[in-house]
């Protein structure tokens, strides 16, 4: 049995939707650093800005709110079912990799413009805290134990990571922070960005947001592959086991067999 | 749920009046994270006063991982979590005893602590109640997610080294909180002190009300 045979074929929607993240993204791309004019205090650093604030809404509201919905679902009785645990799990690792990207981008930014890094900022220390929160998340996951049990624990994990997500986003209000405050969910919802350099910023939130849910589908199914290759991997251990046991007692019968024999008068 | 709290919490301390592993490992353990930390700071007295506080809290942290791996090995013998989930203890009892008796030696051990740090830092606690009511409010969070995240890894082979990767990233806002109220309490200034007890108290709350609902689910799976 090939490992392609257990997994359904990949839905078309989502290959669609990957193309048209590339795409997007491409655009942005181009909007962002070709089309768009310096901006008037930051020169070119500003170009960065396309593209950490959307990475950033990404890994917080994206990814943390599918990982905790799916766990909550799993957890639920009712909903239970293997489709929210993988799910879930796919969105931290994708999350994982789209906290990095919003540390990095931002750690770019921040050495010319703030002069560091680095800074031990209430927004910067909590989204490097969810990184480390996502880590241990997979570590654990990559534990070996019973698939039920497995997904259990994690989505008790993913909703303690959960924990984190608010933090990230009301830091910026509940302590005096270098960072700046809430961009698109600002409490006054108004955004001092202009003409093209809004749009491009606009097109970065689409762009991300289809390559966060392409991302997420592919992982779904390596989710599926994983656990389909770990569920063979077992059957054929055992088969092995039980084929030396056979083979062992087959050598033993004959052995006790001759004893008799040469023990016989 | 409050009577199997006791219960729970009675026989783990009873465990652990026998046993003696807090007293002769885990409270010299601390000591010896006060020491270790105080020789990589260096011997200069103004430096480790300044210190102090977070030294005392990370000794604390490091101190909070093994007494979770303790009260999560006191549960690891044969067949001895099926017992207690068999038994029909509601499990929301059996985290908050296990978070009390945890959270009762981490007291203790924050009394020595105190003594330690006062003995070798020289530092002298003006404002009293403002570290006494830090080290109450942070033993309730500690205590709770730590049993939480202890029965996380139970029943793992891995647990000794998954457990640490899972829980200080957690309990890093006490660190950071219980730190700067210590600092407040040695300079006097219980304004500033005030401001950071408030992360202590929904940091201990949330954890609390959490560990009561999922307990349950993360018994069943162990």
């Amino acid at each position: 049995m090939s490992a392609s045979s257990l997994v359904p074929p990949r839905p078309r929607w989502l290959d669609v939707v990957g193309v048209l993240g590339l795409v997007a993204t491409g655009v942005t791309v181009w909007l962002g650093l070709w089309v768009t004019p310096p901006d008037v205090v930051q020169g070119n650093l500003a170009r960065l800005l396309y593209i950490h604030p959307p990475l950033a809404t990404v890994a917080l509201y994206w990814a943390g709110g599918v990982a905790a919905g799916g766990s909550l679902l799993y957890l639920w009785p009712r909903t239970r079912s293997f489709f929210w645990d993988r799910l879930a799990a796919s969105a931290v690792v994708v999350g994982a990799v789209f906290s990095a990207l919003t540390l990095a981008t931002g750690s770019l930014w921040g050495r010319p413009v703030w002069g560091v890094w680095w800074t031990w900022d209430a927004r910067l220390t909590s989204t490097a805290l969810l990184l480390l929160l996502e880590i241990g998340y997979l570590a654990l996951r990559r534990v070996p134990a019973d698939p039920a049990v497995r997904a259990r624990r994690c989505a008790v994990a993913a909703l303690l990571v959960a924990i984190d997500v608010p933090i990230v986003h009301f830091s910026v209000q509940w302590w005096q922070t270098l960072h700046q405050g809430g961009t698109v969910l600002d409490p006054g919802f108004d955004l001092h960005v202009h003409g093209i350099m809004l749009w491009t910023l606009g097109l970065g939130f689409v762009a991300f947001s289809l390559v966060f849910v392409w991302l997420l589908g592919v992982r779904y199914q390596v989710e599926v592959l994983q656990d389909a290759v770990g569920g063979q991997e077992l059957e054929v251990s055992l088969a092995e086991r039980w084929s030396e046991d056979t083979e062992l007692v087959g050598v033993g019968g004959s052995g006790a067999e001759a004893h008799e024999r040469g023990g016989a008068p | 749920m409050w009577h199997d709290a006791v219960l729970v919490a009675g026989k783990d301390i009873r465990i652990e009046a026998r046993s003696r592993v807090a007293l002769w490992q885990i409270v010299p353990f601390a000591f010896l994270v006060l020491v270790l930390l105080a020789f990589a700071i260096g011997p200069d007295q103004a430096t480790l006063r300044h210190a102090a506080p977070g030294i005392f809290w990370v000794a604390l942290l490091f101190s909070t991982v093994l007494a979770i791996q303790r009260s999560v090995a006191v549960e690891s013998g044969e067949g001895t979590r099926d017992g207690l989930r068999l038994s029909g203890i509601d499990p929301a009892g059996i985290f908050l005893g296990k978070a009390a008796a945890v959270g009762l030696q981490l007291l203790a051990l924050q009394v020595v602590l105190w003594a330690g740090v006062t003995f070798l830092f020289d530092v002298h606690v003006h404002v009293v109640w403002l570290a006494v009511v830090a080290s109450l409010l942070a033993t309730v969070g500690l205590a709770c997610a730590g049993v939480l995240y202890g029965a996380l890894s139970a029943g793992l082979r891995v647990r000794d080294t998954l457990l640490p990767l899972l829980v200080l990233p957690v309990l890093a806002p006490v660190l950071l909180a219980g730190s700067k109220v210590w600092e407040a309490a040695l300079s006097g200034s219980t304004s500033s002190g005030t401001q950071w007890l408030k992360i202590l108290v929904p940091f201990a709350v949330i954890y609390l009300v959490v560990g009561i609902v999922l307990y349950g689910p993360l018994q069943e799976a162990a």
